[in-house]
This record gives C-alpha cells, sequence and structure tokens, in this order.
C-alpha cells in the first residue's frame, strides 16, 4: 500500500473520533438543556430561583 | 495582592453559575479560535515538504503527536482537578475530572491509532509492545477504567472521591510514557520536540506541529467546558427531579 493511503486514513480516523466527540458533547448538552427547560415548564425551579422569585414579590 | 486576587477569582468559580456565565462568554471565542487554527495548522501540515527519511507519512506527525501530547496533558489536568477534589473540595473539580475522561479517551485512541498507521510503512509492523506504546495503551485503559467507575456509581460525591484517588495513583504513568523512551530500548524514538537541549527538528516540521498542537490543545479546552458545563446541568436536573419527586410525595 502507498504512504498515501496511510496518511489518508491517518487523518480520516483523527477527524472522525474528533466529529464523534464534537457532536456527542454538543448532543449531550442540547438533551441536558431540554430536559432543564422541561423541568421549568412544569414548574420545577431551582431553589435559588424560587428564592429570588419570592424576594423580588 | 495579585495573589489575593487571583484566589479570589478561583473561589469565584466554586459558584457553578459564575462559571457557566463565563463558559457562555468564552465558548465562541475559543470555538472560532480552534477552527481558525485548525484551518491553518492543516494547510502547513499538506504543504510543507516530506521528510527525506520517512517521505509524506511525516504528515501523520502532525495529528499524531499532538494527540499523544493531549493524552498525557488531559490526564495531568484530571491529576490537578483530583486534588481539587480530595484537597480543597472545590465544588467544580469532580466536574473537570469527570468531564475531562472520554476527552482523554478520545485523544489517546487517536495517537495509538495514527501511530499504528504511521509505524506500518516506516517500522514494518503495526505494532509492538514496547515501553511508550505499552504504557500508552495502559493510559488508554485507565481512561475507559474511569469512565466506567464515574458511571457505575450513583452517588456523585462517592465517584468523584474514589475517581480521584484512582487518578492520582495512575499518575505515576505518566513519567514512565514521558522518559520510558530514555529508560528503556524501545523501537519508538525519543523526545525531538522537548527536550532540555532544544528541539532536534527542522522548523519546517516543526512550525506546522506548533501549530496543530496549539489547535489540538484548543479543541481539548473548548470541549472540557463544554463537557463541564453539561455535567453541571445533568447535576441540576437530577437535583430539580429529586425535589419534585419530594414535593409530589409531600402533596400525596
Amino acid at each position: 500500500m502507498s504512504h498515501t493511503f496511510y496518511i489518508a486514513l491517518s487523518y480520516g480516523i483523527a477527524a472522525l473520533i474528533v466529529a464523534l466527540l464534537i457532536l456527542w458533547v454538543w448532543l449531550d448538552g442540547r438533551g441536558r438543556r431540554r430536559e432543564l427547560e422541561e423541568l421549568e415548564r412544569v414548574g420545577v425551579r431551582r431553589r435559588s430561583s424560587v428564592a429570588s422569585v419570592d424576594e423580588a414579590r | 495582592m495579585t495573589e489575593s486576587l487571583a484566589i479570589t477569582k478561583f473561589s469565584d468559580l466554586a459558584n457553578p453559575t459564575r462559571f457557566l456565565a463565563l463558559v457562555a462568554r468564552l465558548l465562541p471565542w475559543m470555538a472560532c479560535l480552534t477552527a481558525g487554527l485548525f484551518a491553518v495548522g492543516l494547510y502547513l501540515s499538506f504543504t510543507t515538504e516530506g521528510d527525506y527519511q520517512q517521505g509524506e507519512t511525516v504528515r501523520i506527525m502532525y495529528v499524531h503527536v499532538p494527540a499523544a501530547w493531549l493524552s498525557m496533558m488531559c490526564y495531568s489536568v484530571m491529576a490537578l482537578s483530583a486534588i481539587g477534589t480530595l484537597v480543597w473540595r472545590h465544588p467544580l473539580a469532580d466536574v473537570s475530572h469527570k468531564a475531562a475522561a472520554p476527552l482523554g479517551a478520545a485523544f489517546t485512541l487517536i495517537a495509538l491509532a495514527t501511530g499504528s498507521l504511521w509505524g506500518k510503512p516506516m517500522w514494518g509492523t503495526w505494532w509492538v509492545w514496547d515501553a511508550r506504546l505499552t504504557s500508552v495503551f495502559i493510559l488508554f485503559l485507565m481512561y475507559l477504567g474511569l469512565i466506567a467507575l464515574n458511571r457505575a456509581l450513583d452517588d456523585p460525591s462517592r465517584a468523584a472521591r474514589l475517581s480521584a484517588v484512582l487518578i492520582l495513583v495512575g499518575f505515576v504513568n505518566i513519567p514512565i510514557i514521558k522518559f520510558s523512551v530514555d529508560w528503556w530500548n524501545t523501537l519508538h524514538q525519543p523526545a525531538s520536540v522537548v527536550r532540555l537541549d532544544g528541539p532536534t527538528i527542522a522548523p519546517e516540521f516543526l512550525v506546522p506541529l506548533l501549530v496543530m498542537a496549539l489547535a489540538f490543545t484548543l479543541l481539548f479546552f473548548t470541549l472540557h467546558l463544554m463537557a463541564m458545563r453539561n455535567e453541571i446541568w445533568r447535576r441540576r436536573v437530577g437535583a430539580q427531579r429529586r425535589m419534585a419527586a419530594r414535593m409530589a410525595g409531600r402533596e400525596a
């Protein structure tokens, strides 16, 4: 096999692993943000934010 | 005065809300800078001359070496975070080492795969059990073990303390990896960049290597901040769900 094959495969594998890593971190973040928004929507808030709302009243 | 200011700033970050605000400000800049450095680094990687001995395969080094450096740097970041967990009980320290473990595993895998792909045309073999390759493979297994441990325990504070102890015990492998090429007779070549007498590689190879190393390092810190933010959100979701369940129980 030519050197080009090993170079292309090296960069290809590195790009694939980095792309999967970025995708996984991004999807994980999107999932958690949606869960927090869902909890907010049904009225479950963090104690600190409940306290700050009470203080505002 | 400067020191106390630095400590105050560090303590301020113990507040996850402040940390999240800082991350939101930093991430766009870091992502853009990472992309820019990768563009320059990849351009240099494919436009510089081939080596007189390695030929075109020298281009594999521009990915392999930064990934290998990062595999060790990531573990060092985890070891510092482990000290933060055990000594200072910094609330973000365990978030940091938990978030870094999958990133370290990924960069170590890149180093192992690209090293193997360079070894076949240059050494005539995909793999040898020499001290450098074996110690990096052990590092990869340690990352997998730490990920498994964090996922196996439900209590985050217990998982954090256990992981922190394991990380610090495993840190002994980092100097072994670094100096394995000096201490033992290995097929893997000795250090040619980070040396007491300065780099021994030609500037035309050193420049793309350093630009790619900087790009990989920034990529790691960008992903690390994102993963830490995700972990904080995950813990908030868990805490809010537990609070909702308690409130529902009281109402019932």
